[in-house]
């Protein structure tokens, strides 16, 4: 019999039992958590590590009209790095997630201390409207600003009208970026703000008592003990967000129709990979470049993760 | 001696400031909640953009969306209900069992597996999209619902909630209890372990379901047969062929108007009933 163990998790459970089971018991252990996990590994191995091999494979060829197919090593990267195509679009989405990230945690982080620190029946209201983008396909969400912007169905017009003044054209090539940082804001803000929302619900309230009896007001409580306990929180939507950004696709595809002559087709490097594959069927660079963008995010992301894993991060 | 109960804040300013903020989520549906009863004057005969027109017409728009193209739209939303379904219990079945696989058994390879799909986690769904469907093209995959669905197995970050929540919430005692009485590992699991995870289950099936529901690049990319498209790429393309004819095409606008709200009736619906779930999930993620 297993006696209770105050021992960490971590520890094997088969330490308590006796040896003569103890090899029987170590395999039980072996072959069942391989049939709990084998599933899933199975699906990982047939569409996570299978594709990207296959890319890479893929990546290394070139195929001209003469001479067909040819091994070129590394010739695809070498082009993407230098192609101003590529470099623009990467450096579209940096300068994107500048900007954007930021703002988004910074709005959700006010929107959650103050739905954190204000309780009536008009915030809980609050809490479910400002999430519920959340809920909305970003396509949709997309095209639902597409039509806000549109010079023929959009208020702006007639918002601006009022005082006289040309509305601004978030369509145009001056303020696409802001048109585009918009969307994401309103669509993302909403589910970052319950994240952090539920790590702020999850502090204990005898800090705040504590706090104010040391004679800290609203604003020290909240920037000296709410947003340093959220840190790991905010860490995981900083992640995710920078994840989801650089491989920016949906929202300026679809604003894309709209904006013809802004947006072009190498506006991100993901719709410029798009472009090269299903438009120009150029697989192999296709391929090179979705293999250069998911290994620069997974390495940035990991090195961003290694750096601040001090932490005690959501990994 | 009592203390005196902390008077319930009010805070006037951070509310109204509150207010603003609802206000802005809220416009883009409104808009469409306004537009889409409009008809083609009321939209493009220049009336105020954020109020209804003289008609009101949302029977006759939504009769419209359902018949037009042999009614192409209520295919693509039983599409995109097959798709999130099918990927989201595939995934989140797929995810419970390897989360409490490696959260309760000390099994060979186990940390560097886990450690695998820990580094998944930062590999970005979308640059799998061209990889796979070139995979895929070889075994003459593409342009079929499995094109869409078995993708969408794939949820290393459901596996990562369901460790963490099968770990701290799955006692081992109780787990070696029931072994003790005479219960297999697969009866210990199904009646013992689930049962114990399931308001993690709940969200795990939530995010899956939402994130199939919302996909667009992944079917863009392997779908070619219009029959076979979710919503959310029906729609895109609808919107492409009524900007690029702006005066020919005064009807799909008001098409694209109603069919962006239909399509976001169901997951709004589902957000607002099922809200005590996913909010108790979310956290899990966000605390450890």
């Amino acid at each position: 019999m297993t006696l209770l163990t105050t021992d960490t998790k971590s520890a094997p459970r088969a330490r308590d039992k006796t040896p003569d089971r103890r090899g029987k018991v170590r395999l039980r252990e072996h072959v069942m958590g391989w049939l709990f996990v084998g599933p899933f590994g199975i699906v990982f191995l047939a569409l996570l590590i299978a594709p990207l091999a296959y890319a890479l494979y893929l990546s290394l060829f070139q195929k001209k009209l003469i001479g067909g197919t040819s091994f070129v090593l590394f010739d695809n990267y070498v082009k993407a790095f230098t192609d101003p195509s590529f470099l623009s679009g990467s450096w579209f989405v940096i300068r994107f997630s500048l900007v954007s990230i930021p703002l988004q945690i910074i709005v959700a982080l006010a929107m959650a201390l103050i739905l954190d620190t204000v309780t009536s029946l008009f915030t809980r209201f609050s809490r479910l409207m400002i999430f519920l983008p959340y809920a909305i396909p970003t396509v949709i969400g997309a095209v639902m600003w597409g039509f806000l912007y549109s010079k023929s169905f959009g208020p702006l017009t007639d918002l601006f009208g009022l005082f006289g003044a040309t509305p601004p054209d978030f369509l145009s090539g001056n303020l696409i970026f802001y048109g585009l940082v918009n969307v994401v804001t309103w669509q993302w803000a909403g589910y970052y703000m319950i994240i952090l929302y539920a790590a702020l619900q999850g502090i204990d309230p005898a800090l705040y008592e504590a706090a104010r009896m040391d004679g800290a007001g609203r604003w020290q409580i909240a920037l000296r003990i709410k947003i340093p306990l959220i840190a790991p929180a905010l860490l995981l939507i900083l992640v995710f967000s920078l994840i989801g950004t650089l491989q920016f696709f949906n929202e300026p595809q679809i604003l894309r129709s709209l904006a013809a002559g802004t947006i072009g087709p190498d506006f991100t490097p993901n719709m410029y990979a798009y472009q090269q594959a299903f438009a120009l069927a150029n697989f192999n660079y296709g391929s090179a470049i979705s293999f250069a963008l998911g290994g620069i995010v997974f390495v940035g992301v990991y090195a961003f993760l290694f750096l601040t894993r001090k932490r005690r991060t959501f990994l | 001696m009592m203390r005196a109960r902390p008077r319930p804040q009010r805070h006037l300013p951070l509310q109204v400031l509150l207010g603003f903020l609802v206000v802005y989520f809220l416009v883009p549906f409104w808009w469409v909640i306004v537009n889409s009863s409009k008809d083609a004057p009321g939209l493009f005969g220049g009336g105020n953009t954020l109020w209804f027109a003289d008609t009101i017409d949302y029977l006759g728009n939504l009769q419209q969306l359902f018949t037009y193209d042999n009614g192409i739209y209520g295919r693509w939303i039983l599409n995109s209900t097959l798709y999130a379904l099918a990927g989201g219990i595939g995934a989140t079945v797929l995810a419970v069992m390897a989360g409490y696989g490696f959260a309760k058994y000390r099994f060979a390879g186990r940390r560097f597996s886990f450690a695998l799909v820990l580094g998944a986690l930062m590999v970005p769904a979308t640059a799998l999209v061209i990889p796979t469907f070139m995979m895929f093209s070889e075994f003459g995959l593409t342009n079929t619902i499995w094109a869409v669905i078995l993708p969408s197995l794939l949820n290393p970050f459901g596996v990562y909630l369901m460790h963490v929540y099968a770990r701290d919430a799955v006692p081992d005692e109780i787990l070696d209890a029931a072994r003790a009485d005479g219960a297999g590992e697969i009866r210990t699991f199904l009646q013992v372990a689930f049962p114990l995870m399931r308001p993690a289950v709940v969200t795990v099936l939530l995010l899956s379901a939402v994130a199939s529901w919302n996909n667009y690049f992944l079917p863009l990319a392997m779908l070619s047969d219009n029959r076979l498209f979710p919503v959310t790429v029906g729609l895109g393309v609808w919107q492409g062929i009524a900007s690029a004819n702006n005066a020919g095409s005064t009807s799909l606008w008001s098409l694209i108007i109603m069919g962006a709200l239909v399509s976001v009736v169901p997951l709004v619906i589902a957000f607002f009933t099922l809200q005590r779930h996913w909010r108790g999930g979310l956290s899990v993620g966000g605390l450890r």
